[in-house]
């Protein structure tokens, strides 16, 4: 079974390779700042030892003064998963730098996102909406939405 | 792996989503009001009670061999697919037929939740079905919405859509009320003297680019 790597142990790794990039080490997830994610993220999926070459998946969560978008990685050569956070602040224009890069399954789950929390996702290859049509007003899954 | 940031998807095509944007929107806005059921011509049959032998056999043909177009959006399906299994055998109502195109079917079975973006399309296999041709609005979704009614993607009732001509209720409703359901509608048939003045609606509108079928 896919245990969950200890998120100490890849904070303080993380934290001796990109100092200040992250924010927190949770219980069992490591919050980065955004402009150090995708770095973060390729050094996670590409340094031996760690090989996080398998994205689960890409969600947000909408916490009223800031969204938080949340990226599960597993690897499949130590069967060992980590999550990986980032917040984005700003209700008008949230962005988060796009990993379609580095996992391309990424594309579409990055544009469900766009689409219901309206996060933007820069360098994003074919940003718009995924679920609802071109023209529909708000973000549904936002927590202010009122139809 | 690389992705080939200057190419374009296939499905890229800001145009076609800007059309079909403008289409449910405008779908959307004629679509305050229900469509009233096609019950009229049942008054008109009390009337004009004299059925001729011709019709009382057209009649037979019409509501023995209900074909179903393909219109299953959600859950209610499965249990129209239990409904066409052996155990409740939808081929002794002469229905066991199954229509991939709408140009050959008779009955519109509306099986499940219906989204404001697939709304074109079922008003569009609608319109391509040819006359007479019936609509089964099946389960609390396709009545009303159901439980999704105030979400903001859902139709709030097939009636929005397309002229209803049997509710069945039920979330979802078993096979044995299905099967009544059908049975009401042929029912139904059996009373019109001829083919039902169906209200005509609007087909969506062309696509003058190269996207066009």
């Amino acid at each position: 079974m896919t245990v969950a790597i200890s998120s100490k142990e890849i904070a303080d790794q993380l934290s001796g390779k990109f100092p200040g990039a992250i924010e927190e080490a949770g219980k069992d997830s490591v919050l980065v700042k955004s402009d150090f994610l995708l770095k973060v993220a390729a050094y996670l999926k590409d340094t031996d030892g760690l090989k996080f070459a398998y994205l689960n998946y890409v969600t947000a969560v909408d916490f009223y003064s800031y969204f938080e978008v949340v990226y599960q990685l597993t690897s499949l050569e130590s069967n060992r998963s980590v999550i990986l956070k980032t917040r984005c602040y700003g209700r008008d224009n949230p962005s988060v730098p796009s990993v379609t890069g580095l996992w391309q399954g990424a594309d579409f789950q990055e544009r469900e996102i766009y689409d219901l929390m309206g996060i933007s996702f820069e360098g994003h290859p074919n940003l718009k909406r995924l679920f609802l049509w071109d023209g529909f007003p708000g973000h549904p899954l936002r927590k202010d939405f009122n139809r | 792996m690389e992705i080939d940031r200057e190419g374009q998807y296939i499905y890229s095509d800001a145009e076609l989503d800007r059309y079909e944007g403008q289409v449910i929107e405008d779908l959307k806005a004629s679509s305050v009001e229900s469509i009233p059921d096609p019950d009229a011509w049942l008054e008109e049959a009390k009337r004009n009670i004299l059925l001729t032998s011709v019709d009382w056999v057209l009649d037979w043909a019409k509501r023995s061999s209900l074909w179903t177009a393909v219109c299953y959006p959600a859950c209610c399906g499965l249990e129209w697919m239990a409904t066409l299994a052996p155990r409740f055998d939808a081929a002794r109502f002469g229905m066991e037929i199954m229509r991939a195109s709408p140009r050959q079917a008779d009955l519109l079975l509306t099986a499940g939740t219906l989204t404001w973006k697939m709304a074109p399309v079922v008003r569009r296999i609608y319109n391509q079905m040819p006359e007479p041709k019936w609509v089964i609005a099946m389960g609390a979704c396709a009545i009303s919405g159901g439980i999704f009614r105030s979400s903001y993607n859902v139709v709030p009732g097939y009636n929005k859509i397309v002229p209803v001509d049997v509710y069945v209720p039920g979330c979802p409703p078993r096979p044995e009320a299905l099967i009544y359901g059908i049975q009401m509608l042929q029912k139904k048939i059996a009373k019109a003297h001829s083919v039902p003045d169906l209200p005509k609606l609007p087909g969506l509108p062309g696509l003058k680019q190269k996207g066009n079928r």
